[in-house]
């Protein structure tokens, strides 16, 4: 993910090269989705299902570009979009602590490891009618589970950064008379932050599950609500297929932003 | 970490008040996995007056960088004290600047931010750390590159960043931990002149520990010979070269019969026999294929003719 900043001697032929690359790049993107489009158009004529059954690419594009437009999908999309970012905002900015006490702290990490572990390893949909429960059918519950499922790989991705800090950089700050609080937020979370980020980009699209999970579980609105309403009082497949294209598109935009986060943060290195 | 302004042991009447770093009695040794500990330091015991540079030269594993870690307050002695200008060491100081072996500068900032790097931790104000880190770059020669990020700089220059840095809190004392060692034989000697050119500028003391005789003499006043584990002064060799130091000063006799002495304390420190076997000495107790102790033990092999004429 780094990119190769210039160095100085020839820097316009140095980015030609790179936008060159980048549209390179493109062309894997494109091959996959032309595949991907052509594999399930292929499965409609060959296997002849009904529309209701397994709808081809065209119709659900269709219905994909007729539900944004009619306002069908949109208010669902933004509920859905609000429980992720805020869930994702407190798991993450509750994670991010706790990886960095994990990794400082043999104590800590012996009382709180196997909690962690096994809250991750409790399968969220089982816990989601629990948390609806509890928080009730409205935002905070599916926050909470956003929290929750997107807490594990980024409190796992911050310890495991931070111990594998080079340790030459950690005794430099030392003799800079860095204090301990000093050392974590100059030293050892930057030089983590890579492999913070990854845990990230994994918590991102996490989020995305979290949010619909917490939506089966009760709710008025968002996509996994509409997702029930297609499938069973509305019975309109295409809708559905274009919902689950919805909730795709909002994973895949939200592990770009992470990477674009990365590369801003990281990518100059070198 | 504060300094003990009220213990002013380690002020001995003898190295006088100039004395810049004075160091009793010092031992120290590490835990090791077999139960006995290994001992790096034992009874080290010698005074620097301000000013002056000294090179701590010895084969691998006799305790080299232990004792300059010990110095700059980045590891405890067992036993002994260290004490700079005159009050005692307890901890990482702001009056020694370290330099170590390899930069470690922080790949996320330019060398400007790296060399405020200590400015900033100690809380000093923005505008000081800009003009700070400005006169500190200008005075290692790399005023035009402020801006750039480590992967941007040659080994040479992320190495005169790394002294800048040690530099910013103005100490009396810098420690350098082989800082030569990762540059190419070239940069190398290059570097020693560089080294000198700042040590005049800022009259700083100067501690600098390496494996190779030649650059120990071609910079210091004086060469401190460790012998391997305990690591403990065998000999305490005067440099009489006169400053500034001309890289051709390395032909004369001075420099060959100080070299002599310092091999010949290196032979008897170590279990080598044979004064012709000198040359590839290896420290007593050292694993059989562990790296040259002594690379670069010849003044030839460290100073390259090519290097050499466009020094002189």
């Amino acid at each position: 993910m780094n990119l190769s900043a210039p160095t100085g001697a020839a820097p316009g032929h140095a980015e030609r090269g790179h936008a060159a690359r980048r549209r390179l790049d493109l062309v894997p993107v494109l091959l996959g989705a032309g595949l991907f489009i052509g594999a399930w158009q292929a499965a409609v004529w060959i296997g002849g299902y009904e529309p209701y059954i397994l709808p081809g690419p065209l119709e659900v594009a269709r219905r994909f570009v007729r539900a944004w437009s009619d306002g069908t999908i949109a208010p669902h999309a933004a509920t859905t979009l609000v429980e992720i970012l805020l869930g994702f905002g407190v798991g993450a900015s509750l994670a991010v602590p706790v990886g960095v006490l994990l990794a400082r702290s043999r104590f800590a990490a012996r009382l709180l490891s196997p909690y962690i572990v096994a809250a991750q390893a409790t399968p969220i949909l089982a816990l989601a009618p629990l948390i609806a429960l509890w928080f009730g059918t409205g935002l905070p519950s599916k926050v909470v589970i956003c929290a929750l499922i997107v807490f594990f790989p980024i409190a796992v991705a911050t310890m495991v950064g931070l111990r594998s800090v080079d340790a030459r950089l950690v005794e430099m700050a030392r003799a800079f008379r860095a204090d301990r609080a000093q050392t974590i937020r100059e030293v050892e979370i930057p030089a983590a932050l890579p492999v913070i980020l990854g845990g990230m980009r994994v918590g991102a699209t996490l989020a995305v599950i979290g949010a619909i999970v917490g939506e089966w579980a009760g709710g008025g609105s968002g996509l996994g609500v509409l997702i029930n309403l297609a499938r069973g009082s509305l019975f309109d497949t295409p809708l559905l297929f274009a919902t689950l294209a919805t909730i795709a598109l909002l994973g895949v935009g939200l592990y770009l932003i992470v990477v674009l986060i990365e590369r801003r943060l990281v990518g100059v290195r070198g | 970490m504060p300094r003990e302004s009220a213990t002013k042991a380690g002020r001995s009447r003898e190295t006088g008040p100039l004395a810049s770093i004075e160091i009793a009695d010092l031992a120290r040794s590490f835990p090791t996995a077999s139960g006995a500990p290994l001992i790096a330091l034992d009874g080290v015991e010698f005074a620097v007056p301000d000013r002056q540079v000294v090179a701590v030269l010895g084969p691998n594993g006799c305790g080299k960088s232990t004792l300059l870690r010990v110095i700059g307050g980045l590891l405890r002695p067992d036993s002994g004290s260290v004490a700079v200008d005159g009050t005692l060491v307890n901890g990482p100081d702001p009056r020694t600047g370290f330099v170590f072996q390899e930069p470690r500068l922080l790949p996320w900032r330019d060398a400007a931010a790296n060399v405020a790097l200590p400015l900033e931790l100690a809380g000093r104000p923005a505008e000081e750390r800009r003009s700070r880190a400005r006169a500190l770059l200008e005075l290692v020669g790399l005023a035009d590159f402020a801006g750039a990020r480590p992967h941007q700089l040659s080994g040479g220059m992320r190495q005169r960043v790394a002294i800048a840095r040690a530099l910013a809190l103005e100490p009396t004392v810098l420690l350098l931990d082989e800082p030569f060692s990762a540059l190419d034989a070239l940069t190398r000697e290059r570097f020693g002149v560089e080294l000198l050119r700042i040590w005049a500028e800022t009259r700083t003391t100067i501690v600098l520990v390496t494996h190779s005789i030649a650059e120990a003499i071609f910079l210091a006043d004086r060469v401190l010979v460790l012998s391997p584990r305990p690591g403990r002064v065998v000999a305490d060799v005067n440099v009489d070269l006169p400053r500034p130091r001309r890289l051709a000063m390395l032909d004369t006799a001075v420099v060959s019969s100080t070299a002599a002495s310092i091999r010949a304390v290196l032979a008897g420190a170590t279990d080598e026999p044979a004064p012709d076997q000198i040359w590839g000495l290896q420290p007593a107790g050292s694993a059989p294929g562990a790296r040259d102790p002594l690379e670069g033990v010849g003044v030839a092999a460290w100073f390259d003719p090519f290097g050499r004429e466009g020094m002189a």
